[in-house]
């Protein structure tokens, strides 16, 4: 690896996983870091998940707590579902970065500060009357406190460069610093490091020399007196990238309407955590993408929906306070049945409520938060990477019922990344998209026998003409009519479409025993916690079994059958209980909420802990 | 916009009635409107699969179903928003807004000025009958301060916009205003909408004989018509009246109604230009109590498009870099697992 002077070789401890957090001042690069370090875990075959933590102001005073950005990666030579609970490593680039992260970093747990930072002006900042690293009050943590301004200053010194662009290259000593501990190649931000600073030279010479100056310092200094290993991991063969929910979620729609060989149509408003997704597509002019950044929702969607008319596979993504405003196009998609993907990234609400933090806001809105009786298909991501599956689904179902469908995402999903195995873009499934041309026989309303769709007639089409609008239609014709009995059988019929999507659904997969004393059942970000949580106390012998719903209307045909097999179903949600309501209301089912909304996704050691509870008898609160 | 194959038969207005019963009152104004139009479809060149009107909610809204075209009659105020993806994604359509006072100004208003704004190629008909027609005779965005209606018993208190002078604040390209009865000038105006580039927006005044009738009395009916309309023609001096003696002249920048004769020509008045949007906005600003209402082409300006300017960009980024499914879907740092 890096080519040293020969130390003393250092002994070489072995571990399964480890959870480390990067954490400094918004301007400290973290992100960066911690995207470089994922990036060597990844190459080094480790499974692994990541989650960001973004300050909420844009550029928060530098050094206070409001200004902190934290990055979290977890690694292992064992299956991954979670960025993990706690810190076996947190590195700290000022005292508000300690403050606010230490917490979260386990006893014994090794805690790598930049020594200079803390100083007067910057304790104060965050807080502290006393110095933490000398005053004794981080003696449960293997605490390394290491000169890293210094060091980093030292290494580019006849570089000629200001203090504030040797500053900026503290955060590549630490990532030399922490690939050396952990035996992860540097050779990956070296290339980033090369591509990023193309254009000035010298930053890409002092970026790579404080890279390497934090790896030999580590491997020199008498700091550390053990290394770290963590083995690959088991991992299906193929080829694989490092993907967050937002860029799959953009990237599985760009796929559906290609596979559908249709232009994609965007409508969208900024709002955190959704624009990504605008930005993303925003760049992918080549694909056909059209990509309108409306005045507000209520055009994003609008404008959606009038590019479905034409012909194009149409969407709009936005947030809890978007999706508010889109709640009467979205009635008025279902009643001209035009197809429609509306994706709602979920923040925590009500209102503005906390617009970086995830939270399971949203589903008994998407299901029924639209005026008069207005059933919609609604489908939820369960990792970063199935953003991508369930985009590609939504575009596909939304054309073939012809109807508008909710997709739902959330910040933890959104920021959050994992390795997604590349698909192959010929296995993917058809979307097939037909237009009518024949005027034979032709009505507006006319339904496909099977999927109960109307043809989907595109403006430009000779002797087709007709017209569609939000009033009720007559069954067939599609003409304005107030008729009591076809008033009834539209109702009925378009909730019967809806239900029968139920046929798209593959047999839910049940993680665990068949039947048991509990079973867990969620939906949407909490995926990898809960599947995690599952398997530890299967691990510890418990009957104990995970389903996870990514269909949450219709719900699976299977799911009442399952449900009735274990003694106890618990379903475990950031929020104050949705999909609880849902289920026992759909199947009388005596299922019971575990929730928590705190603006975070659950660790997996409160789901063993709830669900320890219940398997010893204690039953636990029921939604209120 | 290309026109029909030469075999095929040339459309009348017939085409352009479709099945559906007509349901406005008798003696509203939007017949005649409905009528011009139809009217004046057949005579564009264009097939009339070609057509789209796009609607919000209103009585006017109700345009759509009696037109034969493709058609689409929207939810309150969103016309212009799905106008917008539609024309952005089939820029070869003609596409047509139809709206009213309350559907364009109050609810929509933010989705028009945008609309206007980014001046897409679609052509936008306001009926404005200073009223809430569907609603049963709400005061709306254009009635006059002390409108007695249902919901302002004792007079409104809030100032109207005027359509013209909001649609010229927002940068439209093409602003005209004509009166449902004026069949010729109507017809017209709609012609010319239709060939401008850009959003052509048309306020069209029209009786509401049922909540509102009478409200542009003053320019419809025969014995005042000619004192209080002036028709604005480009290049041509801003004269009015029975006998066409009276003009409006600028002094200290102020427009003023002049009696020709005795020493005042036609040299001395404001002479109208199309292409000048901010004597547009002068003249936008003229009207009852002490000025005739202006009709015609307020101004007709040349600007780039936001449908066309998109799709250059889309088709430079496929010239520049053909769509490859696979290279997008493996970009970034990949590694592969054996
Ligand atoms: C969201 C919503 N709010 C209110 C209404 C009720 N509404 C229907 S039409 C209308 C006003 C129509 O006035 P205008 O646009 O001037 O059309 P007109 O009927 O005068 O032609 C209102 C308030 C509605 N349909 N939808
Ligand atoms: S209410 Fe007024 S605007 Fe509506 S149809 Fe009747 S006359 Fe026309
Ligand atoms: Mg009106």
């Amino acid at each position: 690896m890096a080519d040293g002077v020969a130390t003393l070789a250092k002994p070489i401890e072995e571990r399964d996983a480890i959870v480390i957090r990067f954490a400094g001042d918004s301007g400290d690069g973290m992100q960066v870091t911690g995207m470089q370090f994922t990036t060597g875990s990844a190459l080094a075959g480790n499974d692994l998940a990541t989650l960001p933590d973004f300050p909420a102001e844009i550029r928060a005073p530098a050094g206070t707590l409001a200004g902190v950005s934290a990055f979290q990666l977890n690694f292992s030579s064992l299956p991954v579902f979670t960025p993990g609970d706690d810190l076996d490593v947190l590195v700290a680039m000022n005292p508000a970065a300690l403050k606010t992260n230490v917490e979260d970093l386990k006893a014994g747990g090794i805690l790598i500060v930049d020594k200079e930072s803390f100083h007067e002006q910057n304790l104060k900042k965050a807080g502290y009357d006393h110095n933490p690293l000398t005053d004794g009050s981080l003696a449960r943590y293997q605490l390394f406190q290491i000169d890293v301004t210094k060091l980093t200053t030292a290494a580019l010194q006849d570089l000629g460069l200001s203090a504030r662009s040797v500053f900026r290259c503290r955060n590549f000593f630490c990532l030399g610093v922490t690939s050396w501990l952990y035996h992860r190649p540097i050779e990956p931000a070296e290339q980033w490091i090369r591509d990023k600073f193309r254009k000035t030279p010298e930053l890409v010479e002092a970026n790579v020399r404080a890279l390497h100056a934090g790896y030999h310092f580590s491997e020199n200094a008498e700091l550390f007196a053990v290394s770290y290993s963590v083995k690959p991991a088991v991992i299906p063969p193929g080829r694989y990238r490092n993907i967050t929910g937002n860029t799959a979620t953009a990237l599985g729609f760009v796929a559906a309407a290609h596979k559908a060989k249709r232009p994609l149509f965007l409508g969208s408003y900024p709002i955190t955590p959704a624009s990504d997704v605008l930005h993303e597509l925003s760049t992918l002019k080549q694909f056909d993408v059209y990509t309108f950044q409306a005045e507000d929702e209520i055009a994003g969607v609008g404008a959606a929906l009038g590019a479905a008319f034409g012909g194009a596979i149409a969407i709009t993504t936005t947030s809890g306070p978007g999706m508010n405003l889109k709640a009467e196009t979205i009635g008025l998609a279902l009643a001209v049945e035009l197809p429609l993907v509306i994706t709602d990234i979920q923040r925590a609400g009500p209102s503005t409520g906390m617009p970086t933090k995830t939270e399971q806001a949203d589903l008994l809105m998407a299901m029924y938060g639209r005026h008069g009786e207005a059933p919609v298909p609604v489908l939820a991501a369960a990792t970063p990477a199935d953003c991508f599956t369930m985009a590609y689904e939504a575009v596909r179902i939304a054309v073939k019922y012809m109807t508008p469908v909710i997709l739902l995402s959330d910040g933890f999903l959104a920021n959050g990344a994992e390795p997604w195995p590349i698909p192959d873009p010929d296995t993917l499934p058809d979307v097939p998209v037909t237009f009518r041309t024949d005027p034979g026989g032709f009505f507006p309303y006319v339904r496909d026998e099977e999927s109960l769709s109307r043809p989907w007639v595109i403006p430009g089409t000779p002797g087709l003409e007709h017209r569609i609008g939000g009033l009720e239609k007559e069954y067939l014709t599609g003409n304005v009519s107030y008729a009591p009995t076809n008033h009834e059988q539209m109702m009925r019929v378009r909730a019967r479409k809806v239900a029968g999507i139920v046929r798209e659904i593959p047999p839910t997969e049940v993680f665990g025993p068949a039947d048991g004393e509990l079973l867990l059942v969620g939906w949407g970000g909490t995926y990898g916690s809960i599947r995690q949580a599952t398997s530890q106390l299967q691990a510890a012998g418990h009957r104990v079994a995970h389903v996870h719903l990514r269909h949450l209307n219709p719900l699976p045909a299977d799911l009442e059958s399952i449900l009735g097999r274990y003694r106890r179903v618990l379903v475990p949600e950031i929020n104050l209980g949705q999909l609880v309501r849902l289920l026992r209301a759909e199947y009388l089912v005596d299922a019971i909420g575990f929730n928590k909304v705190q603006g975070r996704p659950f660790k997996v050691a409160e789901i063993v802990a709830r669900c320890l509870k219940l398997l010893n008898g204690e039953h636990g609160e029921v939604p209120s | 916009m290309s026109a029909p194959g030469a075999s095929e038969p040339k459309l009348g207005k017939k085409d352009f009635v479709s099945d559906q019963d007509v349901r406005w009152c008798p003696g509203c104004g939007d017949y005649a409107i409905l009528s011009q139009v139809q009217k004046v479809l057949p005579e564009l060149g264009i097939p009339r699969e070609r057509f789209v009107f796009v609607s919000g909610i209103g009585c006017s809204s109700r345009f759509p179903y009696y037109v034969n075209t493709y058609g689409f009659h929207s939810i309150h105020g969103r016309a212009p928003a799905i106008a917008t993806g539609l024309k952005a994604s089939r820029p070869e359509l003609s596409v047509w807004i139809v709206t009213g006072d309350g559907d364009a100004l109050s609810i929509g208003g933010n989705h028009v000025i945008h609309l206007l704004r980014r001046n897409l190629d679609v052509n936008v008909l306001l009926f404005n009958n200073k009223i809430y027609g569907l609603t049963k005779g709400q005061y709306s965005p254009t009635s006059e301060v002390g409108k007695i209606t249902k919901s302002t018993p004792i007079g409104s208190v809030d100032h109207p916009f005027d359509p013209i002078a909001l649609a010229l604040g927002a940068e439209a390209s093409f602003v005209a205003r004509s009166v449902d009865v004026e069949t010729r000038h109507l017809q017209d105006i709609v012609r010319r909408a239709h060939e401008h580039r850009g959003t052509s927006f048309v306020e069209i005044l029209q009786n509401c004989n049922v909540f509102n009738d009478g409200a542009f009395a003053d320019v419809t009916e025969k014995a005042t018509k000619a004192d209080h309309t002036l028709v604005l023609e480009h290049g041509k001096p801003l004269v009015f009246g029975k006998d066409r003696d009276r003009g409006i002249r600028l002094r200290n920048f102020q427009p003023e109604v002049v009696q020709l004769g005795d020493g005042v020509t036609e040299a001395d008045l404001l002479v109208h230009d199309e292409t000048n949007p901010a004597l547009a906005y002068l003249i936008a600003r003229l009207g009852p109590p002490d000025f005739p209402t202006p009709i015609g082409v307020f101004t007709a300006v040349e600007r780039p498009c936001y449908d066309a300017a998109l799709g250059q960009q889309i088709a430079s980024a496929r010239a520049k870099n053909p769509p490859d499914l696979r290279a997008l879907l493996n970009r970034g740092d990949t590694w592969t697992v054996s």
